[in-house]
């Protein structure tokens, strides 16, 4: 079993999985890896990180050094096919286009979703993050807590290898001992915000990304994913020793090579297919997700992209994964004599509450970084650094004004810039240019710190997504429309963002770029800008009230299971792809459960 | 002609603090030392200007393993004269000196042309002001010295530059010619500093694997009196 071809695509499945990404990606390395026959349909194009990466080349080798274009809006480079903000001939409209009630939906067509080019961040949620209503009134409290997450975000940092360290932060979860790798050395510059910031009550803690900072423990890892499962940890522990550790260097956005860091194509595809039970469909855009006369999913229809033909997969078991607002496009638009509005939507909530994570940024000079010796900043790519949420109490107790809180990622030193650059100096003096320019560069390249916040949102009832009911795509599939509002919780968040991260700047002795607004409206990134949209088809505790149980399993449909952020009834400031990660192989362990005991 | 200054930072609408040239200078660099702001630049012109080219760009899903060149994607525009011109204005922006070489030694002449020709939207905008910008200039040096830009002598050269970047009141004569020195300058220096030579002659000693992530030089701790802070 391998990449398979419509035509070959023939076998009797277990289970079809929509979505290749993080969702995607962990559902089928657990259904597979414990014996299920597994189909999953991939929108995109195959792609092959080994040999598609372009690992240290400089800007210089690319068109315009690099830099993003509507082709490719995040740089040349950056590893994501056929996608970005828009995908051609596959729009998605938003209902109102004036500023702030925009909503941007990134996508990639290819094997692995966007978890060929993310940042690698993966935070775990808390125990507040499981159950918010109950402890301000506001939101949604999940159907399940931090203790039945645990033991599966214990399983995807061993899995995937996240760096990091157990600081025992409130709402901050340690991990057990042994499960995280070892952090790179802080920067030169995370250094300094570090002793600064604690100056003004801020910690500065070790990141949590999944970068391989050493090589995974192939002899003992294995047995605790696997146990009793001798062909899984067998064919584990084979793969774990085809990952390196990091060698610190090239960016982690291309993606890599050499597996060191966690991609859906590097982490769960190889092994998962190297059992024989799993087959990947490319080049599937899946339509609907079809249903017999008693409501049961007999599978999945889709268009072949190769072809533009119509076709049909069945089986036992569907799971959406194709990303939150991609799965509920898919719910809506399985409509049926059972289900006229839709799969899974007798509560009428599909599409409804979906979330984005707060963003903005915040840049500053600091002359203490004037001039250090040059010596290789680039370490695992991303931060080493961060700051979890640390105004808990003072939240709590209703002193800032916003109900949820966010936490800090900077980005400090010398990196490899991809052009152009462009500046505001004509505004009052010179141009400057000459030797003059040169040796300002020199002085100056390496002592500028970019905070970046990311903040929780509250779900709201004016951001949710729908079918537009006058488009559809090149394939004839109705498009999503959107919906978006921040509500005055996140707008003063992102207002404290700016008053910290300039009080922090001014800490490290340093000048902010701008000056702290106190209306949060113009620094926000726009919804969906951030790129962590979850919400669309939330789990709760009543049929009534949500659109999937605590096993991410549809209260209306029970063998059609949501193993991606649609589930998510909370969007906590930490990042989601762990926890996406987590529920999805929680998802798939209820699904073998049920098939054992001849339930679906 | 498309004001730089406005458009400079379209994911920052927020009113920059009043800044002096050389601290302008700092922003510049941060701008490529921040992935995040580059990011944000990438954004906010991919959400302002229209959804796609029509045609004549690179497409969704390049080859990405291979090295390219000005010119493999989209033809170039310069003529001989005009690359000349650019060449030397280019190295009027970054001349050599004895730490690293002149811009138009590193491909910058190619890189400035391939920008200008390119079909995207924020290539499309700055075309036109680079084209007229150069047009512009060969009648100043004519008008000014009797002679095209390449033939003048070089203080002559550097007079002209001298006027282009200083702030031009806003309807007057020289202020297209000042947004224009401005484009260029932040386009030879964008074309300069994504070259291995000048990343490295901005201290950039990255892209090589290592065994093992050191971290800073232990001198570099000291001084800044940051020993405590390693603790990991």
């Amino acid at each position: 079993m391998a990449i398979v071809t419509p035509s070959s695509a023939t076998d009797r499945y277990d289970v079809i999985v929509v979505g290749s990404g993080a969702a995607g990606g962990q559902a089928a390395y657990t259904l597979a890896m414990e014996g299920a026959r597994v189909l999953m349909l991939e929108a995109g194009r195959n792609y092959d990180p080994r040999s598609e990466t372009p690992m240290f080349k400089t800007p210089d080798a690319a068109p315009l050094r690099g830099r993003g274009t509507p082709d490719k809006p995040f740089g040349f480079y950056d590893a994501t096919v056929d996608g970005g903000w828009q995908v051609p001939g596959e729009p998605y409209t938003n209902a109102l286009p004036e500023k702030g009630r925009e909503f941007k939906w990134w996508r990639a067509r290819m094997l692995g979703g966007r978890t060929n080019h993310w940042g690698r961040i993966s935070l775990r949620n808390g125990p507040y993050d499981f159950k918010p209503r109950s402890r301000d009134g506001l939101g949604f409290d999940w159907p399940i807590s931090y203790e039945d997450v645990a033991p599966y975000y214990d399983k995807v940092e061993m899995l995937i290898g996240v760096y990091g360290t157990n600081e025992g932060l409130e709402n901050t979860p340690n991990s057990p001992d042994g499960v995280l790798l070892p952090p790179p050395k802080a920067r030169i510059g995370e250094l300094l915000a570090r002793q600064r910031g604690r100056s003004i009550g801020i910690p500065v803690i070790p990141a949590h990304r999944a970068v391989l900072s050493r090589a995974l423990d192939h002899t003992s890892i294995p047995a605790k994913l696997h146990p009793g499962n001798a062909k899984a940890q067998r064919l584990l522990a084979e793969d774990m020793q085809n990952r390196a550790a990091c060698f610190w260097a090239t960016p982690c956005g291309r993606g890599c090579a050499i597996r060191a860091n966690y991609q859906s194509t590097t982490v769960h595809i190889p092994p998962a297919m190297a059992t024989g039970n799993l087959d990947v469909l490319p080049n599937a855009m899946a339509r609907e997700v079809t249903v017999d006369s008693s409501g049961t999913a007999t599978g999945v229809s889709y268009v072949d992209r190769t072809t533009g033909l119509e076709r049909r997969v069945s089986a036992r078991v569907v799971v959406l994964a194709a990303g939150a607002c991609e799965s509920a496009r898919i719910l809506l638009n399985s409509k049926s004599a059972p289900f006229p509005s839709g799969l899974g939507n007798s509560s009428g909530l599909v599409g409804k509450y979906i979330m984005d994570t707060v963003g903005a940024n915040w840049g500053g000079h600091i002359p203490l970084l004037e001039g250090t010796p040059p010596h290789n900043e680039d370490g695992a790519g991303g931060g080493h650094v961060y700051t979890p949420w640390w105004l808990y109490k003072e939240q709590l107790a209703g002193k800032l004004g916003f109900a949820r809180g966010y936490h800090v990622e900077f980005e400090t030193g010398r990196r490899m810039s991809e052009g152009p650059i462009s500046t505001g100096d004509a505004r009052d003096g010179r141009v400057s240019y000459g030797h003059r320019l040169k040796e300002d560069a020199r002085r100056y390249n390496g002592s500028f710190v970019s905070f970046t916040g990311r903040g929780e949102m509250i779900p709201n009832e004016d951001s949710f997504c729908e079918i537009d009911p006058h488009v559809v795509d090149k394939w004839g599939i109705p498009v999503l429309r959107f919906h978006w509002k921040w509500s005055e919780h996140e707008i003063r968040q992102v207002a404290h963002m700016q008053r910290t991260f300039a009080d922090w700047i001014a800490a490290m002795g340093g000048t902010s770029k701008h000056r702290p607004d106190p209306d949060g409206t113009k620094a926000i990134e726009p919804g969906g800008s951030i790129i962590h949209e979850v919400g669309g088809a939330i789990m709760g505790a009543k049929a009534s009230a949500s659109v999937t149980n605590s096993w991410s399993q549809t209260w209306d449909v029970k063998n059609l299971f949501i193993a991606d952020g649609a589930v998510f009834a909370s969007n906590a400031d930490k990042n989601p792809t762990l926890t996406i990660m987590a529920l999805a192989w929680r998802a798939a362990d209820r699904i073998l459960d049920e098939m054992r005991r001849g339930n679906l | 002609m498309r004001c730089a200054v406005e458009t400079s930072d379209p994911m920052n609408p927020i009113d920059p603090v009043r800044i002096d040239r050389r601290v302008a200078i700092k922003w510049m660099l941060a701008a490529g030392a921040g992935a995040m702001f580059l990011r944000g630049r990438a954004l906010g012109a991919a959400a302002a200007g229209p959804s796609r080219t029509s045609g004549g760009g690179y497409g969704t899903d390049p080859d990405l393993m291979k090295p390219y060149k000005p010119g493999d994607y989209w033809d170039l525009t310069f003529s001989d004269a005009q690359r000349r011109a650019v060449a030397l204005l280019s190295d009027i922006v970054i001349p050599a000196d004895s730490l690293s070489p002149s811009a138009s030694s590193l491909g910058v002449t190619d890189f400035v042309d391939e920008w200008v020709s390119a079909p995207y939207p924020d290539n499309v905008r700055d075309r036109k002001v680079i084209l007229d910008g150069l047009t512009w200039l060969e009648a100043e040096s004519s008008r000014r010295f009797g002679s095209p830009f390449e033939g003048a002598g070089d203080a002559q050269r550097l007079a002209l530059c001298e006027d282009m970047s200083a702030k031009a009141p806003e309807g007057s004569d020289l202020a297209p010619a000042h947004e224009f020195f401005h484009l260029f300058r932040d386009l030879v220096a964008s074309g300069y500093y994504t070259t291995p030579e000048g990343l490295r002659d901005i201290g950039y000693a990255g892209n090589m694997p290592l065994a093992k992530f050191e971290g800073p030089p232990p001198e570099l701790i000291s001084k800044l009196g940051l020993a405590d802070e390693v603790t990991w």
